[in-house]
C-alpha cells in the first residue's frame, strides 16, 4: 500500500511517500528529519493532532457574559478519535481565575498521557 | 392617550413621514407615526444620496418643483434646531459641448423663474476655479450655491427625536396590514395583532404606499420600484470634490453624480434601473463599470481603489412624474403622499407644511402647542472637538474618552446615546454615530458594539441584529453546537486538491 | 490636561510594539505604549492555534503564549509606561513629536517624545474593498472578526459557512469553525494554488474533508436579512465562467482576502507611504520619511511569521535608541526590487554593517535564485528551494557582501528572483 502525504511537524512541509505491507513495515521517503518519519508512522497507525480551543471563564460579576474565554491546548498531539469528545467536555468546563499559564486543567485525557493546559495566565478581576 | 383615538396616524417613518410628524408636533393634536421596520429611516430614506437640490431641475408648475424650492430654504433653520450634518457646499451641472451648454442655460432660466437665489452661469475659467478637480474637457456649467448635502438618516433621527419630544408617539415594528373604517375613525391593525385608532391618516409609506392605500380603501396606486446603485469612497480619496457634480440631465434621470458627504467621504452614483421587485436591493458588477466610467468622466481622479462599500436603494415611482400629495378622493380623511422620489428629500420640510395644511382642509382642527420646543439636545461628537475640549468633556463623562470606532473616531458615549434614543440595531447605531461606516467596515468595533448593546438593553447576544428580526449577527455560543466526529477516512493529502 | 514626556512612544501593544518597547526600555530609554484594547498582545490574543515561536524560541506555541513572553518582558521593565484602552486621535510631527491619547481613565493626555514607533498592525480587506455583488444581509464577516468573536467572546457567527480565501487565516478558521460545530461547506480560492501553508491544508481542510475550490471565486451573495447562499464561479485563464457557476446554501460567508497595513496615523504624521507594501518607505534603520518616526511589524508590511515581526521590531528599536542618543547614521543607499520581486524592506541599506531584508516574490517557482546586483553585476546569490508570494523571504547583506559598493559610484542595489 502506498500513500502520499505532507508532514505537518514544522512549516517546511516535506512531501512524503509512505509504503507499507503490514502495520510494522512502514517505510517513509522524502522527510528531511526524524520528525517526518515518526509523523508518517503515526498518520498511518494512530493519527494525532494538537488541539487548541477555549473554555469559559467564570465571571460572577460580569453583567453580559464573561469578559473573555481562556485559550487552552493539549500538551501533546492527541489521538484524533478523542478530539470531539474532548472539545465537548471542555466547552462545558468553567475555570476560575487566577489561572497560571501551563496549569493542567484536564489530566491524562482518556489515559493517553496527554493533558489539557491553560495557554495563558488570567488574573482575578 | 393610548386607549383613545389618535387625531392623526402617519404610516411610514422615512424622511417624508418624519417631516410631517415633526410639523404636527407643533400642534396639540395627538399624533402617532407607524413604522414597519425595527427603526425609522430603514426604508427608502436609508439609501438616499443626501442631496439638497438647487431648485432648478423642475418648473414650479409642478408640485415637486414648488416644494423643492420651498424645502431647500428651510434647511438652515432645521439644522440649527436639530443638529444634523448639513453643508451648503453648492451644486455644479457641467457641460462638455455647446449643445449641453444650451441645456444648462435652460436649467438656469428655470431656476431664475423659480426665484432661486445665487444661480450662476459659468464659463470654462469660472467653473474650473469653483471645482479644480473637474475634467479639463468641461467647457462650462451651472453653479447653484444653494445646493447642499446632508446625512438623510441623521436628519430623520433628529426629526423623530424632536417630534417625540413634543408629544408624537412612535411605534416601530408596526406593519399596517388591515384597516376598518368606523364612523369617525379608522381601526388600524398591525401584523403582530397590535391595533390603534385614528381619525385622520397620512399615507407616507414610500415603496408600499400602494399597498397601504389599498388597505385603507383608497385610490389604486401603482408604485414601480426603480433601483439605484451607489458606491461610498474613502475620505482620503484623491478625487473628492468640494461641490456636488452633476452631468447634464437626460430625459430619464439626473445622471451619475459625484457627491461629497457632510462628513468628508464621497459617493458616486446612482443608477436608475427598473427593479424586478421592491425588495431586490442587490448590487451588480455591470453597474459598477457604468458608474465609475461616468464618474471619471466628471472627475478623472475618481478611483475604484477608494471604494469602501457599495449599496443599492429603491425609488418609489408613480406614473405621472410628479408628487402625489392630496386629500384622497375616496377616503376624505386620508392624505396621500406617494411617489416621492427625487427631489423628495429636499422637499420634505415643505411637504410637512403642505400636508399639515391638507389635514386642516380635511377638517383637522390645529391648535398651536404653547410649549413646543423646536430644539433637541446636541450630542457632542468627540471627533469634532479639539483635544482640550475633548479632555474637559471626558473629565465630566468618561465614556467620551473610550474610542470604539477608530476609523471614524466614535466614542462609547455616542453609541450609548444612540441606543438610548431607540437605535438598538447595529445599522441603527451605525447611522446615528458612523461607527462601522469607515474603512474597516466594523472589523474592529463590531465586537465592542455588541457588548455595549447587551449591557445597555439587556438583549441577549442572539437577539442583536443588523437591522431587525431575521438579520441577527450571532447564532449560537461556543458549546451549544455539537462537535461532529471526524470523517471516517481523511481525504488524500495531495497538494492542490 | 495631563501632560507627559517620554523618549519614545510606541503605537500599538501587539507583537511588534511589545518587542520594540522592551528593547528600547532595556537600553535605558523611557517609552510609552499606547494600546486601544483592554489588554496587551494585539492580534496574538485571538490566535489560539499553535505554530508560533518555532524559529524564535524553538518551541511550538499558541499566539497567547507567544504574546505572554513579551508582555512579561515589558511588564518587568521600569521605564515602560503602558496606556491601555487608549487611542491616539491627534498627532503632530515635530521637535518634539506630540500625541493626544484619548482614554476613559485619563481623559485626553498630551504626550511629547523625540521618537515614535509605528506598530499599529493591519486591518482586513473587506467585502467593500473587493466588491462582491449581491445583497447586504447579516452573516458576512471577515475571518479575523469571526476569529475574535469565537475565540475571545465565545460567540458563533453562523451554522453553515463558506470561506473565501485559502490564506492561513481562512484555513485556520475552517478548522476552528468545525471544532465549534459549524459546518464548513468549502474554501474558495481565486488562484490556482492555495496561499496558506500546506500543513494547514492538511490539518484544517483534509482532516475534515472540507473541499478546496481552487481557481474559483464568490460572484454573488444572496439573502435579504441574513445570508441564504452564495454563487461560486470558476475562473479559466483569469476570467470568470458564469455558465459553470454553482450555488452553495449557507448562512455565513467568511472573507479571508488579504490584510492592509493600517497607516491612518502614519498619514497624519505626513509619512510617505509605499504603494507596493501599503506601509511607510523606510531607510536602513526602519525610519520613515519623517525624522524620528520609525515603523515595524505589520504596519510596515504584512508578515507571515510573528517570529520575523519580533526580529524586525527589535532591530528597529536598536535604531530608535541610536537616534535618541544622537548616533543615527545618515548615509543610507537605496535597494530596489528588480525582476519578479514585489517589494523589499527596508528600502535602504547601510554599508558598514549587517543588513537584514525581507522580501516577497511575485512568482511561484521551485529551485529559484535570489540575486542582489549592483549596476547589473551580481553581488550576492542565494538559492531558494521554493518561492511563492505568500511566503516571505529573508536575506542578509553583511559588510563583506557590500564591500564592492565602496568602490562604485553607483550605490543602488537591485534584488531579483530568477
Amino acid at each position: 500500500m502506498e500513500r502520499k502525504m505532507v508532514c505537518i511537524s514544522c512549516p517546511l512541509g516535506c512531501r512524503l511517500t509512505v509504503t507499507w505491507e503490514e502495520e510494522k513495515d512502514i517505510a517513509v521517503k522524502g522527510n528531511k528529519c526524524a520528525k517526518g518519519e515518526s509523523y508518517a508512522q503515526e498518520e498511518i497507525l494512530a493519527p494525532k493532532r494538537v488541539v487548541t480551543a477555549t473554555v469559559p471563564v467564570a465571571a460572577p460579576l460580569a453583567a453580559a457574559g464573561a469578559d473573555r474565554r481562556l485559550p487552552v491546548k493539549t500538551s501533546l498531539p492527541l489521538l484524533k478519535r478523542y478530539i470531539p469528545a474532548l472539545l465537548t467536555e471542555l466547552y462545558k468546563m468553567e475555570v476560575k481565575p487566577p489561572i497560571r499559564r501551563g496549569e493542567v486543567l484536564i489530566n491524562n485525557i482518556e489515559g493517553t498521557g496527554v493533558d489539557l493546559v491553560a495557554a495563558r495566565s488570567l488574573e482575578e478581576r | 392617550m393610548k386607549n383613545s383615538i389618535y387625531d392623526v396616524a402617519i404610516v411610514g417613518a422615512g424622511v417624508v413621514g418624519a417631516s410631517i410628524a415633526r410639523k404636527l408636533s407643533a400642534y396639540t393634536s395627538d399624533t402617532v407615526i407607524l413604522e414597519k421596520e425595527w427603526d425609522v429611516s430603514f426604508g427608502v430614506t436609508k439609501t438616499n444620496s443626501g442631496i439638497i437640490h438647487g431648485g432648478f431641475h423642475y418648473p414650479t408648475s409642478t408640485l415637486k418643483g414648488r416644494l423643492e424650492v420651498l424645502g431647500n430654504i428651510m434647511y438652515d433653520r432645521l439644522q440649527q434646531e436639530l443638529h444634523f450634518p448639513f453643508r451648503r457646499c453648492g451644486i455644479l451641472v457641467v457641460a462638455f459641448t455647446v449643445e449641453e451648454m444650451k441645456t444648462v442655460e435652460k436649467l438656469y432660466m428655470q431656476g431664475v423663474e423659480n426665484k432661486v437665489i445665487g444661480l450662476e452661469l459659468c464659463n470654462r475659467d469660472r467653473i474650473h476655479s469653483l471645482e479644480p478637480k473637474l475634467n479639463p474637457d468641461v467647457i462650462g456649467g451651472l453653479h447653484a450655491p444653494s445646493g447642499g448635502v446632508i446625512e438623510p438618516y441623521r436628519f430623520v433621527f433628529s426629526l423623530i427625536e424632536s417630534a417625540k419630544k413634543n408629544g408624537v408617539e412612535l411605534r416601530t415594528r408596526f406593519k399596517v396590514v388591515k384597516a376598518e373604517k368606523k364612523k369617525d375613525h379608522f381601526l388600524i391593525q398591525g401584523e403582530n395583532r397590535e391595533s390603534l385608532r385614528a381619525r385622520y391618516l397620512v399615507n407616507a409609506a414610500g415603496l408600499y404606499a400602494d399597498e397601504v392605500s389599498a388597505i385603507f380603501g383608497a385610490e389604486h396606486l401603482q408604485i414601480k420600484p426603480f433601483k439605484g446603485q451607489e458606491y461610498l469612497l474613502d475620505r482620503n480619496a484623491v478625487g473628492l470634490p468640494e461641490k456636488v457634480i452633476f452631468p447634464v440631465p437626460s430625459t430619464v434621470s439626473k445622471g451619475i453624480l459625484v457627491i461629497p458627504t457632510p462628513e468628508g467621504t464621497c459617493m458616486v452614483g446612482p443608477t436608475a434601473i427598473e427593479a424586478i421587485n421592491k425588495e431586490d436591493l442587490s448590487t451588480t458588477q455591470s453597474n459598477f463599470e457604468k458608474i465609475f466610467h461616468s464618474a471619471r468622466r466628471l472627475i478623472p481622479k475618481i478611483s475604484e481603489r477608494d471604494i469602501i462599500t457599495a449599496f443599492a436603494g429603491m425609488r418609489p415611482t408613480l406614473e405621472g412624474n410628479d408628487f402625489y400629495i392630496a386629500i384622497s378622493e375616496m377616503q376624505p380623511k386620508l392624505i396621500q403622499v406617494a411617489g416621492i422620489q427625487s427631489p423628495g428629500l429636499t422637499a420634505a420640510p415643505a411637504i410637512g407644511e403642505y400636508v399639515k395644511d391638507l389635514l386642516k382642509t380635511a377638517g383637522l382642527v390645529l391648535t398651536e402647542r404653547p410649549d413646543f420646543d423646536p430644539f433637541i439636545e446636541e450630542v457632542p461628537r468627540i471627533r469634532t472637538l479639539s483635544p482640550y475640549e475633548a479632555d474637559a468633556l471626558v473629565q465630566k463623562e468618561p465614556a467620551y474618552g473610550e474610542i470604539i470606532c477608530r476609523c471614524e473616531s466614535v466614542s462609547e458615549a455616542e453609541i450609548v446615546a444612540a441606543i438610548r434614543r431607540g437605535h438598538t440595531t447595529m445599522d441603527g447605531i451605525k447611522f446615528y454615530t458612523r461607527a462601522q461606516m469607515g474603512r474597516c467596515q466594523g472589523g474592529f468595533c463590531s465586537y465592542k458594539i455588541l457588548k455595549i448593546l447587551q449591557r445597555e438593553t439587556g438583549m441577549s447576544i442572539e437577539e442583536i441584529s443588523k437591522r431587525g428580526p431575521g438579520s441577527r449577527i450571532i447564532t449560537d455560543r461556543v458549546g451549544e453546537l455539537a462537535v461532529k466526529p471526524p470523517p471516517a477516512a481523511a481525504t488524500s493529502t495531495e497538494e492542490g486538491k | 490636561m495631563i501632560e507627559k514626556i517620554y523618549d519614545a512612544v510606541v503605537f500599538g501593544g501587539g507583537s511588534a510594539g511589545l518587542a520594540a518597547a522592551a528593547r528600547i526600555a532595556g537600553q535605558g530609554c523611557s517609552v510609552a505604549v499606547l494600546e486601544r484594547e483592554n489588554e496587551l498582545g494585539g492580534i496574538l490574543n485571538q490566535c489560539i492555534h499553535n505554530g508560533f515561536g518555532i524559529q524564535r524560541f524553538k518551541e511550538d506555541l499558541t499566539g497567547p503564549e507567544y504574546a505572554e513572553r513579551f508582555i512579561e518582558m515589558v511588564e518587568d521593565l521600569e521605564n515602560v509606561s503602558i496606556f491601555l484602552e487608549s487611542t491616539a486621535l491627534e498627532v503632530t510631527p515635530g521637535t518634539p513629536h506630540s500625541v493626544f491619547a484619548y482614554s476613559k481613565r485619563y481623559g485626553v493626555v498630551k504626550i511629547e517624545c523625540r521618537a515614535i514607533v509605528l506598530a499599529m498592525g493591519c486591518r482586513e480587506r473587506n467585502r467593500g474593498n473587493i466588491g462582491i455583488p449581491g445583497t447586504r444581509p447579516a452573516g458576512v464577516f471577515t475571518a479575523g472578526l469571526a476569529q475574535r468573536l469565537i475565540n475571545i467572546d465565545g460567540y458563533i457567527p453562523g451554522r453553515r459557512t463558506v470561506i473565501l480565501g485559502s490564506g492561513d487565516i481562512g484555513l485556520i478558521m475552517a478548522r476552528r469553525l468545525t471544532w465549534v460545530g459549524v459546518e464548513v461547506l468549502g474554501v474558495v480560492e481565486i488562484q490556482g494554488y492555495p496561499s496558506g501553508l500546506t500543513r494547514n491544508i492538511v490539518q484544517c481542510l483534509n482532516d475534515f474533508n472540507i473541499p478546496l475550490y481552487l481557481s474559483h471565486t464568490v460572484s454573488e451573495i444572496r439573502g435579504k436579512d441574513r445570508v441564504t447562499g452564495v454563487t461560486v464561479t470558476p475562473l479559466e485563464e483569469g476570467r470568470m465562467v458564469p455558465a459553470k457557476s454553482f450555488d452553495l446554501d449557507c448562512d455565513t460567508i467568511l472573507l479571508s482576502v488579504g490584510l492592509i497595513p493600517d497607516n491612518e496615523l502614519s498619514r497624519k504624521f505626513g509619512v510617505n507611504l509605499n504603494p507596493e507594501t501599503g506601509g511607510p518607505f523606510v531607510d536602513a534603520g526602519l525610519m520613515s520619511s519623517v525624522p524620528g518616526i520609525f515603523a515595524c511589524g505589520n504596519v510596515l508590511h504584512v508578515h507571515d511569521l510573528v517570529d520575523y515581526v519580533s526580529e524586525e521590531s527589535e532591530r528597529c528599536a536598536s535604531f530608535v535608541v541610536d537616534y535618541l542618543n544622537g548616533a543615527y547614521h545618515t548615509q543610507h543607499h537605496p535597494i530596489v526590487s528588480g525582476a519578479n520581486v514585489k517589494y523589499v524592506i527596508p528600502n535602504k541599506y547601510l554599508p558598514g554593517m549587517t543588513n537584514r531584508f525581507y522580501l516577497r516574490s511575485l512568482v511561484v517557482k521551485n529551485k529559484a535564485e535570489l540575486v542582489i546586483s549592483l549596476q547589473g553585476e551580481p553581488l550576492k546569490r542565494k538559492n531558494l528551494a521554493h518561492v511563492q508570494p505568500s511566503e516571505m523571504v529573508s536575506f542578509l547583506l553583511d559588510e563583506q557582501d557590500l564591500s564592492p559598493v565602496s568602490e562604485s559610484a553607483e550605490k543602488k542595489l537591485e534584488v531579483s528572483i530568477y
